[in-house]
């Protein structure tokens, strides 16, 4: 009984596994193949090299989009990540626990927050602030979508770094502690390297999240492709952005090939943080006496968060 | 050591170097101590002479480590803890210390799963010392780390891998390298709660070889479960049990080792030790 028991659940565990496997494959293969499709319409050099993206004359660089994917992202998560390295310290090693359990509530629900509602908020303060603050322009660009950004990666990277910190062993608190630390040196100097591959986990996923990042950004960013970005204040688009905006009325086969292969780009990078969240990973656990790693549910949560 | 028979028990206690005259590092006077409205511990009187090992013996949950760490102030970390009398370190109030950081540069701390810092073992044990004395030479902190292990009997294992993390170390090297990080700042008293329960007997027996050369420089409390280690290294022991009724900790008797374990003046003492060698 037992056995069979055993056996179906095996089945339907490596039924699962495969379904994945080849589902994921097959994303690969159909955005690789048909993206891959647009070299038959233009060489290499001048998908990757020019710097600019116009369906009106036909011409494909991916420049514009990858620098504004960048910029966007690298701006948002330079702040995101150690304001929520602080949130996090925070709510583990100072907040009292009625303070902790309000703002683990406040994180869940940032986390729940449809895209749209932040491409709404986004639109009706951020970009109005921006414009008003900065001055010129719309105040859609860059900047706005960084900002916008920042709050909706906060709550991928606060709850995977809560773990990772909450996780840490009370031992080395107490070992920190009795050999004179304060706590800002128990903290700085012990616990945040201890935590490393944690956070460092944290803040990969909240990248994805960041890289992945569609409806929100393109409420706020102003959707210019034909041309590199020119400061943080102007309008710009980011690769997803670019997908969504343009793929509705993208009519020639050129056109929407381009279009398929910046998606396959996503995906390559996606894919390379997920490995390297694995490999941040796998080095804490060569370190068997300290548990540090945040939970795989906390993971996938941040995971799915994305959208 | 020396064999004693008591009844049917055969026991080694150690030669007591223990005065009665010898002046107190810590000293406990009708202390009690309180978890919110739960008083673990009740009018605790009791005494570690300085350089001497005193062992706190006693059933689980009689409070030996909350008297243990009650002596470097460890609770002040949790909540709703309160205690009252006197717990003195050199005749000054332990509880009356404003600089917390100056009370645990003074009375150290082992504990009893080696907690060895994720990093490297002469940063471990360099951790105290830059923390007491920023911008030290790099060399005087090294020599200081080199005593350190010395003194803690690892330094020979150790001395050509000091960048190789401290984890990477056995249960019982990490325990020393805890002890080498604790002694680096030079306390006067080194508290230490059951520091061999995770290790095994050859391990165990170095710890406890270490305890007899540590004792010429610092004053060691000790509480261990095993009566037997009580027996070979301490030289005060303080036997604590626990109220049936409120389950608070008290005193039953203290003494010297060799009294309380072959010649206890309190019934419970006895029944304690005979039960647990019976
Ligand atoms: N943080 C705490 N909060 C509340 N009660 C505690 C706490 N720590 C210990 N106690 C209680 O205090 C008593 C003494 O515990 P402890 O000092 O750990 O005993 P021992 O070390 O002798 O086994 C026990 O009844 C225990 O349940
Ligand atoms: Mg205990």
């Amino acid at each position: 009984m037992r056995l069979r028991q055993g056996i179906v659940a095996q089945s339907i565990f490596f039924t699962a596994a495969a379904i994945v496997a080849l589902s994921t494959a097959a994303l690969l293969l159909f955005t690789g193949s048909r993206g891959l499709a647009v070299f038959g319409y233009m060489n290499p050099a001048e998908f990757f090299l020019s710097g600019s993206w116009n369906q009106n004359d036909e011409n494909f660089g991916v420049l514009p989009l990858l620098a504004g994917s960048l910029l966007t992202v690298g701006l948002a998560l330079l702040i995101s990540g150690p304001l929520a390295l602080g949130v996090s310290i925070f709510m583990v090693e100072i907040a009292p626990e009625p303070v902790r359990r309000v703002m683990r509530t406040v994180v869940e629900l940032f986390a729940a927050l449809p895209s749209v509602i932040y491409g709404l908020l986004g639109l009706t303060l951020v970009v109005p602030w921006v414009r008003e603050s900065f001055g010129g322009g719309l105040g859609k660009g860059i900047l706005a979508a960084s900002i916008v950004l920042v709050f909706m990666t906060q709550p991928t990277i606060v709850s995977i770094a809560e773990d990772a910190l909450r996780a840490l062993p009370e031992s080395l608190r107490e070992g920190a502690l009795a050999v004179g630390a304060t706590r800002w040196q128990m903290i700085w100097r012990v616990l945040l390297p201890a935590a490393r591959p944690g956070l460092i986990t944290a803040v990969v996923l909240g990248t994805g999240r960041a890289v992945g990042e569609t409806i929100a950004v393109q409420m706020v960013i102003g959707n210019i492709t034909s041309r590199m970005p020119k400061s943080l204040l102007t309008g710009a688009t980011t690769m997803p952005a670019a997908i969504v905006t343009q793929l509705p009325e993208a009519t020639s086969p050129e056109h929407r090939a381009a279009l398929i292969m910046v998606a396959f780009l996503l995906l390559v990078i996606t894919f390379s943080l997920i490995a390297a969240v694995r490999a941040a990973g796998s080095r804490g656990k060569a370190r068997p006496t300290t548990r540090r790693r945040p939970s795989p549910a906390a993971q996938t949560a941040a995971v799915k968060g994305g959208d | 050591m020396s064999e004693q028979t008591s009844g049917h028990r055969t026991l080694a206690v150690r030669e007591s170097s223990a005065r009665a005259d010898a002046p107190a590092a810590i000293e406990a006077r009708d202390f009690n101590f309180y978890y919110g409205d739960f008083r673990a511990l009740e009018q605790i009187t009791m005494l570690a002479p300085r350089h001497q090992i005193t062992a706190l013996i006693g059933p689980s949950g009689a409070g030996k480590s909350t008297l243990l760490r009650a002596m470097n102030r460890m609770h002040d970390e949790t909540p709703g803890v309160s205690s009252d009398g006197q717990l003195l370190l050199e005749g000054a109030d332990i509880n009356g210390f404003s600089d917390l950081i100056d009370l645990r540069k003074r009375v150290g701390m082992i504990f009893q799963r080696p907690n060895p810092f994720p990093m490297s073992i002469f940063d471990n044990v360099a951790y105290g010392l830059r923390l007491k004395s920023q911008g030290a030479k790099k060399g005087v902190i090294a020599e200081q780390v080199e005593q350190a292990l010395r003194g803690a009997a690892i330094w020979d294992e150790v001395k050509d891998k000091l960048q190789q993390s401290g984890l990477a170390l056995s249960g019982g090297q990490q325990q020393r390298l805890c002890i080498a990080r604790a002694i680096a700042v030079e306390p006067e008293v080194l508290l230490m709660d059951e520091p061999c329960a995770a290790l095994d007997p050859i391990a165990t027996l170095k710890i406890e070889e270490l305890m007899g050369e540590l004792e010429e420089r610092y004053t060691i409390v000790i509480v261990t479960h095993n009566l037997q280690q009580a027996g070979r290294v301490s030289d005060q022991t303080v036997f604590l049990s626990m109220n049936p009724e409120t389950r608070a900790g008290f005193v039953v008797e203290v003494g010297p080792t060799q009294q309380i374990f072959t010649n206890p003046k309190d019934d419970r003492t006895l029944a304690y030790i005979s039960g647990r060698f019976g």
